[in-house]
């Protein structure tokens, strides 16, 4: 099926007011993610494409297009490696219709 | 600042929305949090709106809610690769006012809530998340915010902070999510004319009409999809169980887009304009999953809660009931002087128990499980069904009862007699 969709033009129909340096999730140790997680689901199941997988077998968080939807910190319960809080009140994806 | 108030409630959702809107409308002072800019810019719905909740709560909300378009008709469809066979109820009553469902836009509609809740007397601060739960002993005795400085206390705090209720699981209330009782769902919303919308579905004025998907586009998850008809815009979603989409190679954007190309529903989106992309989970866990609901000072109403009955794709309603029996609960005590202690505060729970909200999510207390063993139900018997009936429907000069052997033949292959018959009777049992 030729439906191969980038998530960023998705993305960007969306409205967000970025805290920027105050990313609200962050892994806890990468180099756990890169020797102990066998699948790293975080790469595949995040809808909005925040976790990338290196080449080098490393997993790279960018929370700029987060929708706040709690998915990566619930799958990674094997290994318990994502340090997830809101955003500070009034920063983050904004619905305009939810 | 070392304000103090009767009731605080965190979040400005429907659940949270019915109780400080009881509480406010009952005289008591009420403050509500809410981490978004404004009431609703964090929420995510399909959006159906059962009226019945929210009716016993603003009779007349019809006069002025912002309501997209009644529901007259419901389609169920079972989805192959390129099919689907479907079903639809279409009812005359359903089209007669005052109606019993509508489809909505959560941005909206949480926002006129949320006027209604602070005309009846609450205050609300938006733009402010709430960081931790303050204590006395076991005790809750206020909130901690992330911009207002000081604490903020109260006699009773309410839960009602959704789905990732991060709050009640710090303080030890309940535990962390399993991917096994929660549904991440990812949804757009496609633009295009009134009439277009109206052509498409059949209907004219404010009617509509919502499709509700099985089969195989989930590609074996259990999970199902939606199509929703708004004013003149579409809403379309598909919602997965984490614990399988943990076990997949596909993104959950690509599962949409595959829905999407569908052939039986790539017409249907044609020309609009996709305006945004969304996602949230859902408390699908059900009865088995609730955790516990009240203690020392501290309620929890909502999807905080698991109050979602996945089987009928209700939660807004059960959201807006445990606001109002937790509000009514404090209510109660509060004219009694009583205090909210574990022991007074288990009134709520009582409520609940009486209600369609327990009621309901016993009788399916077991679903969940039977979808988890069984993904037969979620591949083989969607593609099983579309086989049959395209079989039974063409018209190639062999006799229908020569098909409907090689149909039974296909069927025990795909499956043993046993197992469908085993099947037919989990599924039986789940839903008695
Ligand atoms: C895709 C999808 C489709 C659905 N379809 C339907 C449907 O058709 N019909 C139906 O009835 N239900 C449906 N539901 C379920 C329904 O949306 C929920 O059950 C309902 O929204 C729950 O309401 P709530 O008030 O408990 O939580 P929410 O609506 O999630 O509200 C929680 C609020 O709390 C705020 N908050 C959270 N934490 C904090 C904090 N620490 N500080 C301050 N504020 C905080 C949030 O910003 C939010 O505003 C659907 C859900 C989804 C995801
Ligand atoms: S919360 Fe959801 S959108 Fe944000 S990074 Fe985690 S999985 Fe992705």
């Amino acid at each position: 099926m030729s439906t191969n969709v980038k998530v960023e033009e998705k993305l960007f129909q969306n409205r967000y007011r970025v805290d920027a340096g105050r990313p609200h999730i962050q892994i806890k140790d990468e180099e756990l993610c890169a020797s102990e997680c066998e699948t790293q689901q975080c790469t595949v199941c995040c809808p909005a494409g925040c976790y990338t997988l290196e080449g080098n077998g490393r997993v790279v968080l960018i929370t700029d297009g987060c929708l706040e939807c709690g998915t990566c910190r619930i799958i990674c319960n094997d290994h318990r490696n994502v340090a997830w809080e809101y955003p500070r009140g009034g920063y983050g994806v904004l619905f305009k219709f939810g | 600042m070392a304000e103090k108030f009767d009731a605080i409630v965190v979040g400005a959702g429907p659940s949270g929305n019915a109780a400080a809107y009881t509480m406010a409308k009952a005289g008591l002072k009420v403050l509500q949090l809410e981490r978004g800019e404004y009431p609703g810019s964090k929420n995510v719905q399909g959006a159906i709106l059962y009226s019945d909740a929210l009716e016993k709560i603003i009779p007349d909300f019809r006069d002025d809610a912002p309501l997209e378009r009644h529901i007259i008709e419901q389609r169920m469809w079972v989805l192959d690769d390129e099919s689907y066979v479907g079903s639809n109820y279409r009812s005359d009553d359903f089209n007669k006012p005052p109606y019993n469902r509508y489809t909505i836009i959560r941005a909206q509609f949480d926002k006129w809530f949320s006027e209604k809740v602070q005309e009846a007397g609450a205050m609300l601060i938006c733009e402010t998340t709430v960081s931790d739960l303050l204590m006395d002993g076991k005790r809750v005795i206020g909130v901690q915010t992330d911009r207002l400085g000081g604490s903020i206390y109260a006699d009773i705090v309410i839960l009602a902070d959704g789905v990732n209720s991060l709050l009640a699981t710090k303080a030890g209330f309940h535990p962390e999510l399993e991917p096994k009782n929660v549904a991440l769902a990812v949804k757009e919303i496609h633009f295009m004319p009134q009439e277009t919308v109206e052509a498409r579905f059949n209907v004219n004025g404010d009617a509509g009409v919502v499709i509700e998907m099985a089969g195989k586009i989930t590609k074996g998850m259990m999970g199902t999809g939606f199509l929703y008809t708004n004013k003149e815009s579409l809403t379309i979603g598909v919602g997965c169980m984490l614990s399988d989409l943990k076990q997949q190679k596909i993104t959950p954007y690509q599962l949409l887009e595959e829905m999407k190309a569908h052939p039986s529903i790539a017409p249907i989106l044609e020309g609009g304009e996709m305006k945004e992309y969304t996602a949230h989970l859902i408390p699908e866990g059900g009865y088995k999953a609730i955790p516990e609901l009240c203690g020392d000072g501290w309620m929890i109403v909502g999807d905080s809660g698991m109050f979602v009955n996945a089987m009928h794709r209700e939660g807004s309603n059960l959201a807006m009931t445990t606001g109002c029996f937790a509000a009514e609960t404090v209510i109660e005590l509060a004219a009694e002087q009583k205090p909210f202690t574990a022991k007074n505060l288990a009134r709520y729970r009582e409520k609940l128990n009486e209600s369609f909200v327990i009621k309901d999510l016993k009788k399916y207390k077991n679903m969940p499980d039977v979808f988890h063993a069984n993904p037969q139900f979620f591949t083989t018997y969607p593609e099983m069904l579309n086989q049959a009936a395209h079989k039974m429907l063409r018209v190639d000069g062999i006799d229908k009862k020569t098909k409907e052997k090689q149909i039974m033949a296909n069927f025990k292959q795909r499956r043993s007699l046993f197992g469908l018959m085993g099947d037919a009777y989990k599924l039986w049992r789940a839903f008695e």
